[in-house]
Order: C-alpha cells, then structure tokens, then sequence
C-alpha cells in the first residue's frame, strides 16, 4: 500500500504521532495546511490547536502551554519567522521544549507565497538576539517529514529546546507517494517531569535540568532574564556566565546525538553533492545520471542542519577534491561547507528564482 | 493530638520589593496577595505572569508559579498556559507600557475571553527606562520624551477591553479600599477580566506634572474616564467552551492507503503538465490521475503552480508518473502538455517550443495553432456526447490523454474517481473524456 499526500500532511501526522498536544499558529501560504489540519485534529485527541491574532501570539501560547506539560508546535513561513524572533530566544532561555516547523517561501519580505526558496537557513540560525544554540532538522522528502517531525519532538524534549523543522513551499504542498510503512506509529519517549527541585540547575554544564511543569509539585519559577537555578534574576557574572555556556554546551556536547545525514558515497569519488532540503531532490538524481555516465561521485544529504553535522561531513570529505552545493539562495549553507572544506574547491549553485535547481545544473557542477 | 488546619497566611515571600519609595506597585501587589489568599487555592495551582519593567518584576515577591516572559506579551504565555491547564489560575500583571506594545494581545484576549485575570498597574508612563511617555500618559503631561507636553491622546484600556467582549474590567487606583474585592471577583468571573490600576509615579512623572492623589481623580473626570466596575458580563470561558464544543469529536484515522490492482504499461517516467485557469479543478483532477497511476503500481509526484489569488489566474500541476520512485524535481519539458485556458497558455507559453518531437499537446481548438515540435491532439468539447463545464474540462481532456496515450488502464481512472463527495460528476467527465479519445 502507498500513500498519497504532502510534506505538510506528513508533518501533523509526524506531530500527532509523536503527541503534540498543543498548537498554534498564524495563517500563512504555505504553511497553512498544517494550521488547519491540526484545527481539524487535534481537539479529537484531546488536544488544543488555536489560531492566535498574530505570530507574536502564537509562539507565545506555546510556550506558556509548553510550561503545563504540554507538546507543543507552531508552524509558519519566513515573515512568521521574523515575527517569533523574540519569543524563540525566550524559549532558548527559559529551556522550554517547542517544534517550530519554517515551510520556507520565497523572500526577503512578503517574497512569493507561493514560491520556493531555502533562504531561511542562516536566519533559523541566527534568528533571535543574544546568541544561542539552536537544533534545526531539514527533511528531504515527503516521508522524513514525517520522520524528522517525529525526531524534533524528541531532540526538543531531550535538550529542553525549541527545535526547527525546516520545509519549504514544494516539500509542503506537493502530492507525493510513499510507501505507507513509512508512517509507522512511533513510540513516545515518556518525557522525565521532575515534581521537586530547582528547575533550571545542571551540573555538569551540559546537562539538561529535568523538566518541570506549573501545577504539579512545589510551584516553579521561568523567566527570560538571565538567572540562577530558581529563576530567580540576577546579574552575578559566575551564575549568568554559567547559564550561557551551559545553554551552548548542553547541544555543543551531545552532537551525535543530533547529527543526522544520509551519505550515499563512492570508491573512487572526487566530486560529492551536499544537499539539504527540496533540494536534494535534484542532487540525488544527478548523482545517480552522473554514476550512469561512468562518473564516480559521493552524495551527502545533511538533515540534522544546525548544529552543523562536522563529523559526518568530515567524514564524507576524506578523498574528495571538489563539493558541490545546490541551494535555493546564494550560499548560506556553502559557507559552513567552506569553513569544513579546507583546500578542497567548492561549488555553490544557487537559484533565488523560485524554481527548482535541476539535475542538469548539478550534473554539470559535478563535471 | 489535633490535627493542625494549615492555612495559608500570605502568598507574598520574604523578600522585600524593590520599588521607589511612594510608588503604587507594592501597595497594588499587596491587595493581590489579599485577594490570592481569600480565593484560597494552593500556590502551585496558580500563576503569576508578568510583563516587563517593573511590574516585570512582581512575580518574583509571591510563592505562587511564575512566568516572566517578553514585553507585551504576558497575555499570550497566560493565554497559553490556562488553554493547556485550564485548572490552573493566571493572573497576569503588566504596567501600561504593556497595553501598547501588546495591544493587540490586550484586544484579542478580551474577545476570546480565556479565563485569565490582567492587572494594569497603569501608572501613566515608563518607569524603568526613564519616565517616557506611553499610551496612558495624558494629553498635555510632561515626560521625558514628551518636553512640551504630550500630543497624543490616551487610551481608554477599560472601554478598549470592555467593547471587545472581556467579561470584567474595573477602573480604580491605588489607594481603593475596595481593590482586594475588585482582584477577587475579576479572578473568580469566568472569562477575561482587567483592571486597571492608577497609581503614583514618584520617581518621574508627579513632580514635572505635580500629579497627587487627588489630581488623579480629577483627572479620570476630566478624562471621561470613570472608575468602578464598568463591565460585568456572563460570558463562555473559552477553554471550557472549546473543551465542550469539541466533546464529541471523533478520531479519524489519517491514514489513506491506496489499494495497487492495476498494471501500467510504463517502462520510463512520464510527465505530464495540465495548464488551465486556477478555479478549473486542474489540481483535483490531475490528482485523481496521481491515484491512478499510484493503483496502477506506479509513483505519483504531482507539483502545483498557482498565484496567490484564488480562483483568477493561471493554475498548472505538473505531474510525473513513473515506474520507479522519483524525487521531487524540476522537469525541463513535459512528455504531455494538456492546454485548457488562456490562462494556462501564458504559464505554459515556454514549454511549448521545449518540448520532443515525440510529445503531445493536447488541447482544444482554439489552441490548435501553438507552434511546438510536439504533435498536437486537437479535442473538440462541442463534439461531446453531453455539455463540458469548465470546471469538467481539465479531467475530461486528462481522461483522453490517458486512454489516447495509454499511460494507465482507464479502470483504475474510474476506481480512483468512484469515491467522495463529487464521485458522480467526476465518473460521468471521465467517461465523456473515454468518449472523446475513441472518437
């Protein structure tokens, strides 16, 4: 049996699978469908899904809910985006588990609703002030929606962080047939909800404090000011450096945990397709025309985005002279590459049209 | 031995305030803490929101649950943590800079009417950043960023809220004996409740503006901006009524296998492009030929193109059929281009000329003339057996493209357009369609 259906379908069915029990979001194309399919629903689970007045509003009741004990998850496109810039560093700071799935468009501004585009990939990054880790997963296709919706709830849980999901406008709304085993029920890790003690002490640096939760136990305290273990605000250099390197360092140090790529390599490969996203769609397809042709060539597709997968792409670098990276914008993922690449030649391509990068452009990158 | 009966004496803790001498904040936080302790529940079943600035710090002066969040936004987290725990109970306290920054918060709070309870310690400007002017400051007052007199006129929050449907909102100040009631009955009202608290800035604004006590009575007269209880109304409580109106829904599974029963002869993905107008069911019936070909064992991709209006325009769906899995991805030239509109012809204007010799166009006559190496299938609706709406054509010329081209078995056309809602018309524009190709 197969299934026919889009990437946003995949992700409330990813959320749904993993038990998200809130919701709330704003009306944008083209993350919209994700906004009335979790309407539609989440109130039969025994969930809430809500359209707040704006973005602001939005992000902001999920993580108050998330703060109950809650799963929550908001879905938008960029201009979203830049509305839950603030709230995202709240959720950083106040350690609040949170999906926030970015169905990328075309940009800057209003750009192309309708349109796709990859440009939210360093914003995603760098979206909030202050400066931060942040978890972002890209699915390729229709089913790792799916999967790595399920896997953001779950990286988001582990490390009491928001974690993106980063779709864009063609993986969100084309139909597309999938082996109906690849929506398997998921087991639902239980999440550690501590009744007792400081909510926010670690030690080690980086560790996760267990989760607290309003209502159940001795009461709790979350701000957005730098704290101490009680969240209670201070300003002592030793506590608030502490609580920004612990904020780094409980993702720093658990990256293969999080790294997540499907490396397709080649004995004898010197060229290797690094794609994310949509793209990869075409990246894969050049790689297989290219072995056709008696070409040997690698393919790496990175799905655990941020924090950049060093291992797994350094890994996939041994042997190769030239890396080749198609993106629907001019270089916001090369440049990580370039950083890793050394002396090896890399070679962007980049399209802010709104259409696709093909096969060919990469087939001809490849050489 | 008795048992002892613990009651709880104060929901403040120890600590001290830490605001300006003369200033309302501590005397408002103590009619709260009067009002908590009569409401009688248990301290970590309730939640103390603040804003920012110093009504931002509150929270941390009771023994109660906390969130001190983003400026202007406390009604949001408040809004979110009673939707998820509606057992819990949510005081959010913000200063009137808040009512700016997060006023559409403030207005959509009150039309929702989740049951929150929001204390404005209004004290007519910003106080932690230096006395600036906010949306309370009256009109012809001196702040730091108003020197000759402010120019703007101040917003009524109580007639603000009270229009939009909040189901308790009160005026007073902080000297009111009554307050503690007041705090008391806007908790315990279902729905969303404010008040809105004048208070004494010491700091900066009496001095320049020789405000008092007395001044800020007057001032409400003058103002037209009464105290007491201005509205008072039964209301749903929308976490309640959400819970209630969804009782009874059931979960549908979303799950929607496809049967495979059917063969297709395809050896090689083909492509076809159906470019009408949007409002013309392309997508819906370029979708019923994905179901098609994925009962036929084979796998559907199909990729929508369409502006941002609805229903005026052009609406295109590209769709690839193959016999093996195909990613998503850019085709240069479609296999099959079916032209249904003139809208669809300016969208689909490039392709023409890119496409094989051994394509096909399909379209109607008015189209008949585009200039293509593609061979050119020219179907005439009026030849029809019955009359082809426009919102028919797209799926009877893609019936005939089907059977023409013999890219599926026509059965599995049928069995994937024999359910839901519009089975009928869709069965009866494929068997038009089947019509048209055999004659």
């Amino acid at each position: 049996m197969r299934e026919y259906l889009d990437g946003n379908a995949a992700i409330v069915r990813g959320a749904l699978a993993a038990g998200c029990s809130f919701f709330a979001g704003y009306p944008i194309t083209p993350a919209s469908g994700i906004l009335m399919a979790m309407m539609r629903e989440l109130p039969a689970r025994g969930g809430i899904a809500i359209q707040g007045e704006d973005e602001i509003a939005s992000i902001g009741m999920c993580i108050g809910a998330a703060m109950t004990g809650a799963r929550a998850m908001t879905a938008t496109s960029g201009p979203g985006i830049s509305l839950y810039s603030e709230n995202i560093g709240l959720a950083v700071m106040g350690e609040v588990p949170l999906v926030i799935v970015d169905v990328q468009r075309l940009g800057p501004a209003t750009g192309g609703a309708t349109t796709v585009g990859q440009g939210d990939v360093q914003f995603v990054r760098w979206g909030t002030s202050g400066g931060y880790p942040i978890i972002a997963l890209a699915p390729s296709t229709v089913a790792e929606c799916y999967s790595l919706t399920v896997r953001a709830f779950e990286l988001a849980e582990r490390f009491r962080s928001p974690v993106f999901v980063l779709a864009d406008k063609e993986l969100g709304m084309t139909l597309t047939t999938v082996e109906a085993d690849a929506f398997a029920p998921v087991e639902v890790r239980r999440r550690e909800l501590a009744t007792a003690g400081a909510p926010y002490r670690y030690e080690p640096a980086g560790d996760v404090p267990p989760m607290r939760r309003y209502g159940t136990g001795e009461p709790i305290r979350f701000t957005g000011s730098s704290h101490d273990e009680g969240a209670l605000i201070t300003k002592g250099p030793p506590t608030i450096g502490a609580l920004n390197r612990h904020l780094a360092s409980k993702i720093d140090e658990h990256l293969d945990e999080i790294e997540l790529v499907d490396w397709d390599p080649q004995p004898g490969a010197r060229s290797l397709v690094l794609s994310y996203g949509v793209t990869a769609g075409a990246a894969r397809l050049a790689v297989e025309r290219t072995r056709a042709r008696g070409v040997a060539v690698a393919g790496l597709v990175v799905q655990s985005l941020w924090p950049v997968p060093e291992a797994a792409i350094g890994l996939a670098l041994e042997g190769i002279g030239r890396v080749v990276v198609p993106e629907l914008n001019l270089g916001q993922y090369r440049r990580e590459i370039e950083r890793l690449a050394g002396d090896r030649e890399v070679v962007g391509i980049g399209r802010v049209d709104g259409e696709l990068v093909t096969p060919e452009e990469i087939g001809a990158a490849v050489g | 031995m008795t048992a002892a009966i613990e009651t709880i004496a104060t929901f403040r803790n120890r600590l001290p305030y830490p605001f300006c001498p003369g200033c309302g904040h501590g005397s408002v936080l103590d009619r709260l803490d009067q009002a908590l302790v009569r409401l009688g529940r248990d301290p970590s079943r309730v939640v103390i929101v603040s804003d920012i600035g110093c009504s931002g710090l509150s929270d941390q002066y009771f023994a109660t649950n906390a969130f001190h969040g983003l400026h202007g936004r406390s009604i949001t987290y408040a809004t979110g943590i009673k939707l998820a725990d509606p057992s819990l109970e949510v005081v959010v306290v913000m200063g009137d800079g808040g009512t700016g920054i997060g006023g559409t918060h403030l207005i959509n709070a009150a039309r929702r009417n989740v049951g929150i309870t929001v204390v404005v310690m209004n004290n007519l400007n910003f106080g932690m950043t230096g006395g600036q002017h906010s949306t309370t400051t009256p009109e012809g007052a001196i702040t730091s960023t108003t020197p000759g007199g402010n120019l703007e006129h101040p917003l009524d929050i109580c007639a603000t809220v009270g229009v939009n449907g909040a189901a308790f909102v009160y005026r007073g100040t902080s000297f009111d004996d009554e307050l503690a009631d007041r705090m008391l009955e806007a908790i315990e009202r279902p729905g969303f409740a404010l008040l809105d608290v004048w208070e004494l800035f010491t700091a900066y604004f009496v001095k320049p503006n020789r405000f008092s006590r007395k001044a800020m009575e007057s001032l409400m007269a003058d103002a037209d901006l009464p105290p007491g209880v201005l509205f008072r109304r039964d209301v749903a409580e929308y976490a309640a009524a959400y819970r209630a109106a969804h009782a009874d829904d059931e979960v549908r599974s979303l799950a929607t296998p496809i049967p495979i029963g059917f063969a297709a002869p395809l050896d090689q993905p083909v492509t076809l492009v159906v470019a009408g107008s949007a409002g013309g069911k392309v997508r819906s019936a370029a979708r019923l030929v994905g179901e098609a070909a994925i009962r036929s064992g084979l796998w559907a991709v199909q990729r929508d193109d369409y502006p941002v209006t609805v229903q005026t325009g052009h609406s295109v769906a590209q769709l690839v059929l193959s016999p093996r899995e195909m990613p998503l991805a850019t085709v240069a030239a479609p296999d099959v281009l079916l032209l249904l509109s003139a809208d669809g012809l300016r969208k689909a204007q490039p392709l023409l000329p890119a496409m094989r010799r051994d394509g096909v166009v399909v379209t109607i006559p008015e189209f008949a003339g585009v200039e293509t190496p593609a061979r050119v299938v020219v179907l005439d609706p009026a030849a029809a057996s019955t009359r082809i709406g426009r919102d028919d054509l797209a799926l009877v010329l893609l019936a005939a493209s089907v059977a023409k081209l013999e890219l599926l078995p026509v059965d599995a056309l049928r069995a994937a357009a024999g359910t839901g809602a519009y089975a009928e018309a869709n069965l009866a524009a494929i068997e038009t369609g089947l019509g048209l190709a055999r004659d």
